[in-house]
């Protein structure tokens, strides 16, 4: 195939639109099937079993007084799920994540499954299954587990990454290292220097949808699944992978997705929905309580974070370091890794250095949430950016723009950029109404800059020209954002018909080739490029049909608005031919009309952005307020405006959220005190204001339209703007997220030197 | 599991006393279904009081207020005379939760489920609030405070069902008013909160005063101390001051997922100051 999908300027006419999304009505309704819509004949309900134990070896599961009780039809445990996994220690890794092999490693981890004919039943029967553990020292800090004392969790692992391999396990999996340039020799030259140490604490994406799925296995071997996912295609590879299964005879079909936000890139329940079908040669439901949702899935890591940077009198950043500590749960991970490439992204640095480590500790597995790691990386650079900044006596914004990474910058990760985003976003943010606005008393003002990599991958669609002239577009991508109001207005742009002629649906897993899960926020980027491909693809054999039905060699056909238009004088007389009527015409000029399209979607554009926030803070309770947000985010060229704004205000409000209140709380136990919405404080309505977006178009090189991806960059700056914005309204730096009203008043008491009143 | 709905409150207590297993009572079902959800209650029976003649309705009397156990916490928001009357027990029932819950719940219930946490109950311990208890030896009150014994405990014996809660017409020249910390701005429980009650003289000098404080002990607190440090006194700096310093002394508060110890100390005076301030403006003091 001969795609090209370089960059080229052209005027639009569908793309940059806003209409409806075709999803909309039937969400609004309550007729979107979500994942536990589906439902089948005979199908049992399947309930887990979980470790109240934050650490502990299993002796012994006896499963004998679950399996009697009448209505049970399968009892499962890790000897249902065999290792199939072939040293592949990832797989393996999540597969003793879905059911607990030796050890339960978190307060949460699953030991056991039933199915059963009712949820009744399903809990009686696990109260019946006797689980004889060994209860065993634990750990749930990441500066804790990091220590020579610490119990390990795993005592085959040894720190990879170090110059020599070290005698001794450890709870560290991993150092990895990037940077350029000499940083003694930069800090050498600075005049000032902040140096400082960061906490973060561990978050859920807090989606409202809890997993769910439904099993069904036949006794042929082949099976279906219905579940919410971010890709099914990625969970048909796994799930066949831990059971042994092929893969094609694996069907997979995706639900609506009620929230995901990187949470739901990861098997956990359905592997043992399966399994459980498997055994009971019946469909199988599985349907994860919140309690569940937030003991045994997502979470994003606590960190712990140490910055180190230079800068001389006149702004000029001479040198920057980072040590980043990030939990990963039980199993290996490289979240700090991603953290590290992160962390001074921004910036155009001569000197610079970041380490991170991945640390093992008794909690759920990391799982990736939005921009997976580089909100608490950039929390802390952003942070002492911005200290920094202050010392020298420079408006926090000039100095930014004065380091602030360019086209043709070698990234401190690794990279020369091409063309970004950075500068523009800080210059637009300085010339917002919202930097000048007054503030009023006890209120402050703070600003960030965030960084995100996107991804691109494989990806494959189709496009199917009905004889009524009507478009449907099959996508591989999980829609979790408005994506098929998206890649419905790139095929009408291409074919140059309306957008209401196109119907974009996500195909299940039989009827398309892989693709890659909507991730990295590739969705509507990689499918957008699928699409415009199909779509030309598709606009061949409409030409072709086109010369056929004028008998005129098809290089004198092009396609314009819709039509295909016979080319030059000779046919002067030739009325052009609408989509409409050479689809109409189809059945005699050759059969259906269909455009296809795989690809490997490469250069995915770098995004950036600047935020910013105004936080009035009580100083007698440490409450905060959010008063004003803004965000600034370069989208290349935003398809279906609405929806980026959407990415833009959500991303904000999860930031926002996971800076001042929302917190995993362990007892000493090593038990999750705050499994459920009420403890866990996501913001409710009336905790955000209006949050405002300014949507950029620096066009992405790498994509026909420019087009970059656009999901994730919103939450990597809040965590730092509020951040920066409560440390100017209290007086005081905070150091520690999530700001909760008790952690600002401690901090405000313990900078007024006075003491908690008795 | 059996759930009746009676008719009557003999009936009820009858029920209720002569079941041989666990039995709960039914108002707005707020904390009870969630209890029961979370699989730490599984009662035998139910007994629903939602259908008890008059116990929806909130009655006037030229000594008070009857608010039926049975009326919902919207219910008392649409009341004008009991917001004109008693505006800081209206504005903790209207705390409650959110819209949804406010349509079911009750302060009964708040009372009974004794949560140290409860909105309702710190406000009506400061408007000195009585109990009206229907059981099978009769009926008999008690004030509001002496209902919750402990964390999910309470006094009432087998049998016994609260039938309404009993609030004086206000006195003149008093005021009242409710005041919580919770970190969001709606759907959270309370941190730490304080209720104020109070009442002036002519020339606007506390005559008496009620504080209590929630969230800060394993019950309601009533701060008798607090109010000595208001009584006789216009509400001047000093007398704030001082009412803080007692409140946040007063608390025997605990670490948990929702507090510190010195955060709910510090702001269990904060709250008590500025819900005295804003009793003291209801009063009509300046
Ligand atoms: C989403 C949500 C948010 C909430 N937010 C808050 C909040 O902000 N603040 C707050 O204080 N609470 C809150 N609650 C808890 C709850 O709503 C309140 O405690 C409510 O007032 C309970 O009233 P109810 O009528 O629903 O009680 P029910 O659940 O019906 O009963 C509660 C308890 O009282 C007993 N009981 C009920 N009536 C009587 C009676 N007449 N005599 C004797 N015993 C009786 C019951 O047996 C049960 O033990 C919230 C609950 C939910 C689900």
């Amino acid at each position: 195939m001969n795609f090209d999908p370089r960059y080229s300027g052209r005027n639009f006419t569908s793309v940059g639109t806003r209409p409806l999304r075709p999803d909309g009505v039937d969400k609004v309704t309550g007729r979107a099937r979500y994942g536990a819509d589906f439902n089948m004949a005979g199908q049992l309900v399947g309930r887990v079993l979980r470790s109240p134990h934050a650490h502990a070896t299993i002796r012994r599961i006896d499963t004998s007084k679950a399996e009697k009780l009448a209505g049970v039809k399968a009892v499962i445990t890790a000897a249902d799920l065999p290792d199939l996994t072939d040293g592949d220690a990832a797989m393996y890794d999540i597969l003793d994540n879905c059911m607990a092999r030796e050890k339960a490693l978190y307060d949460g981890h699953a030991v056991a499954a039933v199915a059963a004919v009712d949820a009744r039943t399903a809990r009686q029967a696990l109260k019946l299954i006797e689980v004889d553990y060994e209860v065993l020292p634990h750990v749930t800090d990441v500066d804790e587990a990091m220590k020579h004392t610490a119990p390990l969790l795993n005592d085959a692992i040894f720190t990879e990454g170090l110059e020599e391999k070290p005698a001794k396990p450890s709870n560290v999996t991993k150092r990895t290292q990037f940077g350029h340039g000499d940083i003694h020799e930069g800090f050498g030259r600075a005049d000032f220097v902040v140096e400082r140490s960061f906490k973060t604490e561990q978050t859920h994406q807090g989606y409202i949808e809890p997993h769910a799925c439904v099993a069904n296995v036949s006794s042929d071997g082949t099976a279906d699944l219905w579940v919410c996912t971010q890709g099914h295609f990625v969970y048909r590879q796994h799930c066949a992978q831990l059971l042994g299964m092929e893969a094609s005879k694996l069907r997979v079909t995706s639900s609506e997705i009620g929230g995901g936000f990187g949470g739901k890139t990861h098997v956990w329940a359905e592997p043992v929905a399966l399994a459980l079908s498997r055994k009971a040669g019946r469909p199988v439901k599985l349907v994860m309580t919140r309690d569940e949702v937030f003991r045994a899935s997502g979470p994003t890591s606590a960190t712990s974070i140490d910055v180190r940077i230079g800068a001389r009198k006149d702004g000029t950043i001479t040198a920057a370091e980072a040590t980043l500590r990030y939990s990963c749960g039980p199993y290996a991970g490289m979240w700090a890794e991603i953290g590290a490439m992160t962390a001074f992204a921004c910036y155009r640095l001569e000197n610079v250095r970041t380490v991170g480590y991945e640390v093992l500790v008794n909690r759920p597995k990391t799982a990736a949430y939005r921009a997976p790691s580089a909100p608490m990386a950039a929390f802390a650079v952003e942070s002492a950016i911005d200290e920094l900044a202050k010392e020298i006596g420079m408006d926090p914004v000039e100095f930014r723009i004065r380091n602030a990474a360019q086209e043709g910058t070698r990234s401190s990760y690794g990279p020369v950029y091409g063309p970004i985003g950075i500068g523009p976003t800080l210059e637009a943010a300085k010339n917002h109404p919202h930097m000048k606005a007054p503030l009023g008393k006890n209120q402050g003002r703070g600003m960030a800059c965030g960084f995100w990599f996107n991804f691109g991958g494989q990806t494959c669609t189709d496009l199917n020209i009905g004889m009524d002239g009507s478009v449907s577009l099959a996508v591989g991508t999980v829609d979790v954002g408005g994506s098929r109001a998206s890649l419905s207005l790139v095929a009408a742009e291409e074919l140059g018909i309306a957008y209401e002629q196109v119907k974009a649906v996500v195909a299940d897993t039989s009827s398309l080739g892989y693709n890659d899960m909507t991730d990295g926020s590739r969705g509507t980027f990689s499918s957008s490029m699928a699409t415009i491909s199909a779509a030309r693809n598709a606009i061949k054999i409409l030409r072709e049909r086109a010369a056929q039905m004028w008998d005129i060699p098809i290089d004198d056909v092009v396609w314009e608005k819709g039509h295909a238009i016979a080319k030059g004088e000779k046919y002067g007389n030739l009325a052009a031919l609408s989509l409409r009527e050479i689809a109409a015409a189809s059945g005699k000029t050759g059969g259906p009309i269909a455009g296809h399209s795989e690809l490997v979607a490469d250069g995915a554009g770098v995004s950036f952005a600047t935020h910013i926030c105004d936080i009035e803070v009580d100083p007698e309770t440490g409450a905060t307020r959010v008063l004003r947000y803004t965000v600034v985010q370069d989208a290349g060229k935003a398809v279906h405006p609405t929806y980026v704004e959407g990415q833009y205000q959500g991303g904000a409000a999860q930031g926002i959220g996971w800076a001042l209140n929302e917190e995993y709380v362990y007892g000493k136990d090593g038990r999750l005190q705050n499994p459920g919405f009420l403890d866990y404080r996501i913001p409710v309505c009336s905790d955000l204001p209006m949050i405002d977006t300014q949507i950029l178009e620096i066009p992405n090189p790498n994509h026909p339209y420019g087009v970059r991806g656009v999901g994730e960059t919103s939450i990597v700056p809040p965590l730092a703007a509020i951040a920066n914005a409560v440390s100017n309204a209290a007086g005081v730096r905070m150091t520690h997220i999530p700001m909760s009203p008790p952690r600002i008043l401690a901090a405000i008491e313990a900078e007024r030197g006075g003491r908690w009143s008795k | 599991m059996r759930y009746i709905r009676p008719l009557s409150m003999e009936d009820a207590v009858g029920q209720l006393a002569s079941s041989p297993g666990t039995a709960a009572i039914l108002a707005g079902g707020s904390d009870l279904l969630v209890r029961m959800k979370g699989g730490f209650i599984e009662p035998d029976l139910i007994v629903d009081i939602k259908a008890i003649d008059g116990l929806g309705e909130i009655r006037e009397t030229a000594e008070g207020f009857i608010i039926g156990a049975a009326v919902s916490c919207a219910l008392m928001g649409e009341s004008a005379a009991l917001k004109r009357e008693w505006p800081g027990v209206v504005e903790a029932a209207k705390l409650i939760g959110s819209k949804q819950v406010q349509g079911r719940c009750t302060i009964v219930g708040n009372l009974c489920n004794a949560s140290p946490a409860a909105d309702s109950v710190p406000a009506l311990v400061a408007a000195g609030a009585m109990a009206l208890i229907a059981g099978p030896g009769g009926r008999r009150t008690a004030a509001v405070e002496a209902v919750p014994t402990g964390p999910g405990k309470t006094s009432l014996a087998k049998g016994e069902i609260i039938e309404a809660i009993l609030l004086d017409r206000r006195a003149p020249r008093s005021g009242d008013a409710y005041l919580r910390f919770i970190p969001r701005t709606e759907m959270d429980i309370a941190v730490v909160s304080a209720g104020v009650n109070l009442t002036l003289d002519e020339q606007g000098v506390v005559k008496s005063a009620r504080v209590a404080l929630g969230a800060v002990a394993p019950t309601v607190l009533l701060v008798e101390e607090a109010a000595e440090a208001l009584i006789g006194r216009k509400l001047d700096e000093a007398a704030l001051e001082r009412l803080a310093k007692v409140c946040s002394g007063a608390c025997r508060p605990i670490d948990d997922k929702r507090g510190t110890v010195e955060f709910r100390r510090k702001v269990a005076g904060v709250l008590a100051r500025r819900a005295a301030t804003t009793a003291y403006a209801r009063a009509g003091g300046k």
